[in-house]
């Protein structure tokens, strides 16, 4: 969930400028709203997620022992609305930081096109035939700018997933009052809808975000970067050297440094992270378990 | 040596009687020894003819031997007679003798046969012995079944007491123990050929069960009030009281407003038709163990129940919000009875129905207050395979199925080369962060 944000107001670049070769630069990535955004979104994610699978397994003996866990189908359904609201002022407020950003700071234009924008491009299609050339051998490992389409990817899917399973799921919340509105049978849609989209975005998260972003070999088993919002000056330059020039270009490197990550914050980010790595991977477990079974 | 078959243990083991039924007394042996040795050869067995006369001391006489309590036959067994528990028995308060039953022993000639004939209760009460014959049991017996239950096995032998007297076992409240004393035994059942010996503790769990316990027990419940008594047949016999035909009308027997309902709706007026396996009671409340029909479990299980021949409509069901909730076990959503009722479901196509359209937005409204007509229109059955029936939803049912495939085929393939690939790198010692 982070937007082009152009320059964060951050502290100058600190001291750490490196006098041993084992030093490492750090860059700001995200700001402290998009971590607590970000953690807030995976908390309520794997909240939704845990309390509502029940539902859409629910002749398997797991789902039933599941939902009494969550205090029965009264308290799965409470876990479920209080992750739901909460997400959706996580979404909101997002949207909302968005649009503060496009007209009061004036970036618009920096937040629909260019590199630091989240809007999928020419070079993203490029990107990926690089991509699959280097997975196969045809060519070398492909530099990336500030968000590579697997993020941009993730991000818009947060958005149809917003709408989709958001706007069901209200529907489905309050059935009689947009029953008021909208004919019956878009009540059987919405709920076709929310469970399907849902299984999507779980089967999703819980599998290729995993493995994009912390599993696969180069980050295993987890990327913190979205818990400590810094980067490695290594890690840039070895993902993203097209951001990394680019801000050495435009100057920003020096305003993105940052100091190194805590031990608290990358402690937060193994822990809250770890358990939602955990979470995600026994619900897919689950899942899977339910097809063949 | 010879004794009289007097049977004090029948009640305790019912089949004795008929395992074992001649036995001699050694502890008297000695005495018939050296007082009728000769007497022994042939005792014709003489028919008892009903209520005759008082003899005074018949019963004294034999119980010369059989009072003595520790009297045991040969075998081993006892023979002995509890002579307060005769007395104070219905046959004893009608001071009936010993011989009256076991009317192949006259008391003048004794000892009397080892062997004796079993007792023959018609000769008093023929009308419960030709019931009897034509049943279950009965039937049981004559095909070499010799654990099947007869007079004695339900009523005891010298201990019979009417049965108003509580502390008979054919009293109401003791019925259910009596009957249990086999079909609660799974030894005793695996010889009858009968598949289970866990009934007793079905109906004890059952509300009938329950009920028979209450305060209420009275007019509540057990074996015989469904199966009969004397007339228990196989319920595969139309004549018995509980097959599929009878069934309705037996527990209508009790439950009146239940079986009328019944009998309006579909699955009643199919069986008026003739239509056997259209349900009955037992098919959504079980037999022996029925339920409080408020509880979760039955409101919930019963579900399966409808889905067994409604198989398209469970399916259904079971996509929407109310058919998973249930499934987890929780009714506090509407099960099939919720919409379309219980005992006097009817079809939708019926103005009468719950799920009528007349009927069908007050219906929802039972559980949804304030619903609206277009609330009303969502469809409960929605069925995401048949185009024809739902084509909005079957399309969007399709959407889903081609998104959720495109974007797990994309990224799988894009991942297990993204894995190739970087363990690839990794094993060359390239780290896939180390550059260009």
């Amino acid at each position: 969930m982070a937007i082009a944000t152009g320059n964060p107001a951050g502290t100058p670049a600190g001291g750490q400028t490196g006098s041993a070769s084992v030093m490492q630069r750090y860059y700001r990535r995200f700001t402290a709203l998009e971590r607590v955004m970000h953690a807030a979104l995976m908390l309520t994610f794997v909240g939704c997620a845990l309390s509502g699978l029940p539902l859409l397994y629910a002749d398997k003996p797991w789902a039933t022992t599941l939902a009494r866990i969550l205090g029965g189908f009264e308290g799965a359904g409470l876990i479920h609305r209080i992750c739901a609201f909460v997400m959706i002022v996580v979404f909101t407020t997002h949207v909302a930081t968005v649009f503060y950003k496009a007209i009061a700071g004036g970036r618009l234009m920096k937040i629909l096109w260019g590199p630091d924008s989240m809007v999928p491009q020419l070079q993203d299609g490029i990107d990926i035939w690089r991509n699959f050339m280097w997975f196969i051998g045809r060519g070398p490992q492909p530099q990336f700018d500030r968000w590579t389409y697997w993020e941009k990817f993730d991000y818009w899917a947060v958005f149809w997933g917003m709408f989709i399973i958001g706007g069901s799921g209200l529907l489905l919340w309050f059935p009689v009052f947009f029953s008021k509105l909208l004919p019956g049978w878009m009540f059987n849609i919405a709920a076709l809808v929310h469970g399907e989209e849902a299984l999507l975005a779980v089967g999703f998260i819980f599998t290729f975000h995993f493995f994009n972003g912390h599993v696969r070999p180069a980050k295993f088993p987890m990327d913190t970067v979205i818990f400590t919002g810094r980067i490695s000056e290594h890690e840039m330059k070895g993902e993203r050297a097209v951001q990394f020039e680019r801000f050495a270009r435009e100057g920003r490197l020096a305003v993105d440094e940052a100091p190194p990550p805590t031990a608290e914050s990358r402690w937060f980010g193994w822990v809250v992270g770890g358990t939602a790595l955990a979470l995600g991977i026994l619900a897919i477990v689950l899942i899977v378990y339910s097809i063949f079974s | 040596m010879r004794a009289i078959c007097l049977q004090s243990t029948a009640v305790a083991n019912p089949r004795a009687l008929h395992g074992n039924p001649m036995i001699t007394v050694r502890s008297i042996a000695a005495i018939c020894a050296l007082v009728v040795p000769l007497l022994v050869s042939a005792a014709p067995a003489r028919l008892a003819t009903p209520a005759p006369a008082p003899v005074a001391g018949v019963n004294e006489t034999c119980l010369m031997c059989h009072a003595d309590k520790d009297a045991k036959s040969a075998a081993g067994k006892s023979i002995a007679v509890d002579t307060a528990k005769f007395t104070a028995s219905v046959h004893g308060e009608l001071k009936l003798k010993c011989t009256d039953c076991h009317a192949d022993v006259s008391a003048d000639k004794l000892p009397h046969p080892e062997k004796l004939k079993p007792v023959n209760c018609a000769t008093c009460h023929d009308k419960a012995v030709k019931e009897y014959a034509g049943t279950v049991h009965a039937i049981a017996r004559k095909g070499g079944n010799n654990v099947a239950a007869t007079c004695i096995d339900c009523h005891g032998t010298h201990d019979i007491k009417r049965p108003k007297d509580p502390t008979s076992p054919t009293h109401h409240l003791n019925l259910v123990a009596t009957c249990t004393k086999c079909h609660g035994s799974e030894a005793v059942m695996t010889k009858g050929k009968l598949p289970s010996g866990n009934i007793g503790s079905k109906f004890d769990d059952s509300i009938h069960g329950k009920a028979l316990k209450s305060a209420a027990a009275m007019s509540a419940p057990e074996c015989t009030d469904c199966h009969g008594a004397h007339s228990i047949h196989p319920k595969s016999d139309p004549q018995s009281k509980v097959s599929r035909a009878r069934i309705p009308e037996t527990c209508g027997s009790c439950h009146k407003p239940e079986r009328d309902a019944y009998m309006k709706g579909m699955h009643g007026k199919l069986r008026q038709d003739g239509v056997l396996a259209s349900p009955g009671c037992t098919d959504c409340h079980s037999a022996h163990g029925i339920q409080q029909h408020e509880t979760p479990k039955f409101q919930t299980e019963v579900i399966k129940e409808c889905g067994n021949c409604h198989t398209e409509y469970i399916s259904t069901y079971r996509d929407t919000f109310h058919g998973q909730v249930t499934a987890l076990g929780y009714a506090r959503m509407a099960t099939c009875a919720s919409c379309h009722g219980a005992h006097e479901v009817l079809p939708a196509s019926n103005p009468a129905s719950k799920v009528s359209k007349q009927n069908r937005l007050a219906t929802c409204q039972k559980c949804h207050a304030g619903a609206s007509a277009n609330f009303a229109s969502f469809d409960p059955h929605a069925n995401k395979h048949d185009k024809a029936r739902d084509p909005i939803y079957y399309y969007a049912a399709k959407f889903m199925e081609f998104l959720l495939f495109g974007v797990f085929a994309f990224f799988g393939i894009h991942t297990v080369f993204w894995l190739y690939r970087e363990v690839r790198e990794k094993l060359a010692g390239r780290n896939g962060k180390g550059g260009h």
